[in-house]
């Protein structure tokens, strides 16, 4: 939703708590818990939150998405057989997830190279924001060779991609409407691009 | 009807997690495990230890810069959404601010969960396009020859800004700059 007017000003709540309610607890570690077993991965989980219409996903607070998200893929996919106890949980939140993989080619791109985003208009899952869509930016950072979302979410193996901190001016995203001294980074993987 | 003080939402998660745990696919120990980790162990003052050691120590911010994932490791902390960390330096400069506008990825291993704020349209759609606007509903005026980096996080790397030093803290200890650090100024919609 970046660079989407109509939504108000950013409000913040002060001495914010955790949770505003005690079913948002259960839905964390539900969806953590849950998530732990391996019967999806992140980004079928993220694609489940997400893939509704646009009307529901913004009536929806955080909680309720992931509550959502969970009930689909409860429903697609049945429960994991694989139970994450109690005394698995500090060892399997310190490993995380970690998505970098070990490169089997050479990537495209080198900081300071000159790219261009892809019209990219995919009904699946995708990570490249509309906003940053058929630009023209700066690769700024190599992060590594890592799990393409894309693909990833459609649990049909992970097809690891060279990912890229990509730089774009304010004016480029924007036009005149932009904040020309700011600047904008994405994550881009490499299907996003091309050199400029 | 009957009356009931529980909203639909409630009775929809009590009925999930009931079947679910008496199908034996969850084990509700794990549940309270996981929920005690996230609302009492985990928080910004794990970021506030990075971010002081960094300000103490010229060799550790060098090593933060260079790959900050093994640095921020190097201080006990780690794990679910902070795999692939990189740290931000605010300058005199430039001044970063961290936001996801496709969902709300949050540098977890050293924030702890995310606010309301950072997870709502508001903030993900205007963080990008109007960064100072966001920054002033903060209270936070930069001035024109700061330059604003706004850092997307599309995909698994997560952001940590490094806010500049106070000034007049310099015989601080590294505890006493770690209880300075805000969780706001480690977003990038505060300074210190």
């Amino acid at each position: 939703m970046g660079g989407v007017h109509g939504f108000g000003p950013v409000v913040p709540e002060v001495d914010e708590p955790y949770f505003h309610a005690e079913w948002e607890r259960s839905v964390l570690g539900l969806v953590l818990a849950l998530g732990a077993g391996g019967k999806w991965n992140i980004d079928i989980s993220r694609h489940a939150r997400e893939n509704r219409p646009p009307g529901e996903y913004l009536s929806l607070s955080y909680y309720e998405i992931w509550l959502a998200g969970l009930e689909r893929l409860l429903d697609e996919h049945g429960p994991p057989t694989r139970v994450l106890t109690a005394e698995e949980v500090p060892a399997v939140l310190a490993r995380g997830g970690p998505v970098d993989r070990e490169p089997t080619r050479g990537a495209r791109f080198a900081v300071g190279d000159a790219v261009r985003t892809l019209n990219l208009n995919p009904r699946g899952h995708t990570r490249l924001p509309r906003y940053a869509r058929d630009k023209t930016g700066v690769v700024e950072r190599v992060h590594g060779f890592h799990v393409f979302p894309d693909v990833n979410s459609t649990g049909t193996g992970e097809d690891p991609q060279w990912l890229y901190a990509v730089r774009f001016s304010g004016s480029e995203l924007f036009g005149p409407d932009g904040d020309p001294t700011s600047a904008v980074s994405i994550d881009a993987f490499e299907p996003y691009l091309e050199p400029a | 009807m009957t009356h009931s003080d529980l909203s639909d939402v409630q009775v929809r998660v009590r009925a999930l997690e009931s079947a679910l745990v008496s199908g034996g696919h969850v084990d509700p120990a794990a549940l309270d495990a996981l929920v005690e980790t996230y609302e009492h162990q985990v928080g910004p003052h794990l970021g506030a230890r990075v971010v002081a050691r960094a300000w103490v120590d010229e060799a550790y911010r060098a090593r933060l810069a260079e790959d900050a994932t093994p640095a921020i490791a190097e201080l006990g902390i780690s794990g679910r959404q902070g795999e692939h960390m990189v740290a931000l330096f605010n300058t005199p400069e430039v001044h970063h601010l961290v936001v996801c506008t496709l969902c709300s990825c949050y540098p977890w291993s050293v924030l702890g969960l995310p606010p309301v704020w950072y997870k709502s349209a508001p903030y993900r759609s205007r963080a990008v396009a109007d960064p100072r606007g966001v920054l002033a509903d903060f209270g936070v005026t930069l001035g024109p020859d700061v330059s604003v980096r706004v850092w997307d996080s599309t995909a698994e790397v997560r952001y940590l800004v490094v806010p500049m030093r106070p000034e007049g803290t310099e015989a601080s200890g590294e505890d006493a700059l770690a209880a300075l650090v805000t969780r706001d100024s480690m977003i990038g919609v505060g300074t210190l």
